[in-house]
């Protein structure tokens, strides 16, 4: 039977930068992965001979090469990846957009800062004792107390306006909590986005999935693509291994493993990024905890992808992410409708710099919040295909308030929604962030089964490899090095 | 090992750890962490990798006494002789 020092679930952003972590240091170590292409939540695909990203619009937490203290320097540092590995082409400029007041801004913060300054004069100074408050909030440690952020941006900015169209964005790039969010994730989120800043890997989210996986099996990882976890074994609170099924084909249709294979894999330790309720759900008699102890996350999203014969900017689009909200409150909960068409999110991603390959056609995201439950109900293939093609037209309706009419330009186009969500992630409801309640510190009731990734609650991209890295670090390398030298003192 | 061999091994650790850093004139005396931007979880991976390379356990109580290059070698020298 095969054994191994720890098995992760999910080749995605933490589960690889675990695998990473643990691999380095000469442990023995598996990841599964459902999918046949790495990357969870951050994925991609091909359609019609064009690569597509999924999830990723941009990194957030864009930090020059050795920024001191930065996430991204940090992670590097961790992983052991150089700066110039992950190619990234810095932002034209951003904007947050509402009825009469839109914020721009960049990579330097000082450009939000005077936007802020000159839209809302009154409320200036408390503007910029919050930009104090939010640098030195201790945003990363495991166990921080939770709190929530709303009171506090009432408490410290006053200005509702301001407040809504501070919330759009950071809750847009990374709220599992309708209409609010815990201040540690908020202060995370508001640093990664206007303090730092965003860029984009040149050639997209699959340049840093495939540095991952290249560093994960040149240390020594293993790798099961097509497996996933059928259930994961115990024995007296104590996680021994897991029992895996192989996956395949687009409705992940779950089949015999090949002869020889092992059905069942031990080890004393599981990281998971299947998230919380989904992982103990994998634990043969574990009770689930009631809504009110741990809901599921009820936030999804569906996107329209456009590709144009030509730039966004020879359109008249110059900025690179527009956060849109049409009125002057933001309304962040699960849509109604098929989907929230009121509020989004405009990414056109050619407007980054390039650093030696621009993309050869244009491309325009739109994404707005969307319902798990109505299009969960929808038969396949159709009517969910003829409803998919009338919410693609709608949401392009949304998008040329925004911007002028791209139609024309239009060479082929893409639609993903709650359900594409949950097919990639394999979250509850296809809720994008998961859920409302993160569970910091990885722990989960059964002695060396931990979480990382969405539910362990780091958010965007850094955070999510900054997830699976802590993760690793403190429930098991630390461990293993204190213990080794308690042993020898 | 020779005290220079120390430093020269502490160096290429950090090197490792820290590719995008420049190395070409720290200073033996300074504390590593005040000319490296080095955090706690660096100091970890500084710590695992004397194991992984010279089989040296340094336990949590003594990684003050990494603090710098000189400390370093004052604090290596008997454990790592013969290494």
């Amino acid at each position: 039977m095969a054994r191994y020092d720890a098995i992760i679930i999910g080749a995605g952003m933490s589960g690889l930068s675990a695998g990473i972590r643990l691999a380095m240091f000469d442990k023995k170590v598996l990841i599964l992965e459902r999918h046949n292409i790495p990357g969870g939540l951050n994925s991609y695909y091909h359609k019609k001979g064009r690569p597509f990203d999924v999830g990723l619009h941009a990194l957030t937490n864009y930090a020059p090469k050795n920024a001191r203290g930065a996430p991204l320097t940090k992670l590097l540092r961790q992983l052991r990846i150089p700066w110039d590995a992950l190619r990234l082409c810095e932002q034209h400029g951003s904007e947050v957009r509402f009825p009469d007041v839109r914020l721009r801004f960049t990579n330097d913060f000082e450009v939000l800062r005077q936007q802020v300054h000159a839209a809302f004069p009154h409320a200036a100074d408390r503007f910029d004792a919050f930009v104090r408050f939010v640098r030195e909030y201790d945003d990363v440690s495991l166990d921080a107390p939770q709190v929530a952020a709303r009171p506090v941006l009432e408490e410290k900015l006053g200005d509702p306006l301001l407040i809504e169209m501070l919330f759009c964005p950071v809750m847009l790039y990374g709220s599992a909590v309708e209409d609010d969010m815990e201040l540690g994730q908020f202060c995370t989120m508001f640093k990664s986005i206007f303090l730092e800043g965003f860029a984009r890997p040149e050639g997209g989210v699959r340049t840093i999935i495939k540095l991952l996986r290249d560093k994960y099996l040149e240390l020594g990882g293993e790798l099961k693509m097509k497996r996933g976890v059928r259930r994961i074994l115990e024995e007296d609170g104590r996680v021994t291994g897991v029992e895996v099924e192989k996956v395949t084909g687009a409705d992940a249709h779950v089949e015999a493993l090949p002869p020889g294979e092992d059905a069942v894999l031990e080890a004393p330790v599981v990281i998971s990024s299947a998230g919380y309720l989904e992982t103990l759900a994998l634990i043969e008699g574990a009770t689930r905890p009631t809504d009110d102890e741990f809901p599921v996350g009820k936030l999804s999203y569906m996107e329209t992808i456009l590709v144009l014969d030509r730039q966004p900017r020879d359109l008249g689009i110059d900025q690179t992410i527009v956060f849109f909200n049409d009125s002057p409150r933001f309304h962040y909960r699960a849509a109604e409708d098929y989907a929230d068409l009121r509020s989004g999110v405009i990414c056109a991603s050619n407007n980054f710099a390039h650093v030696t390959d621009p993309l050869p056609e244009g491309i325009l995201r739109v994404t707005s919040l969307a319902s798990w439950d109505r299009w969960s109900a929808l038969a396949r293939p159709e009517p969910y295909a003829s409803v998919k093609q009338r919410w693609h037209d709608a949401q392009v309706d949304a998008l040329l308030r925004y911007v002028p009419d791209v139609r024309p330009n239009v060479v082929f186009s893409d639609c993903f929604t709650p359900r594409t969500v949950h097919h990639f992630t394999r979250h509850l409801r296809g809720a994008i962030y998961g859920a409302p309640k993160k569970v910091r510190t990885g722990l989960t009731p059964l002695n060396g089964l931990f979480i990382c990734g969405t539910d362990q609650g780091f958010l965007g991209i850094i955070g999510s490899m900054l997830s699976g890295i802590s993760i690793a670090n403190a429930r098991v390398l630390q461990p293993a090095a204190q213990g080794a030298s308690h042993a020898s003192s | 090992m020779q005290a220079t061999d120390i430093s020269q091994a502490i160096l290429d650790i950090i090197a490792s750890i820290a590719p995008d850093e420049d190395l070409s004139d720290v200073k033996p005396s300074v504390r590593l962490r005040d000319q490296l931007d080095l955090d706690s979880m660096d100091f970890l991976d500084i710590v695992m990798e004397l194991r992984k390379r010279y089989g040296v356990e340094v336990p949590e109580e003594d990684y003050p006494k990494l603090a710098t290059l000189d400390s370093c070698v004052e604090y290596l020298t008997p454990l790592m002789a013969g290494k």
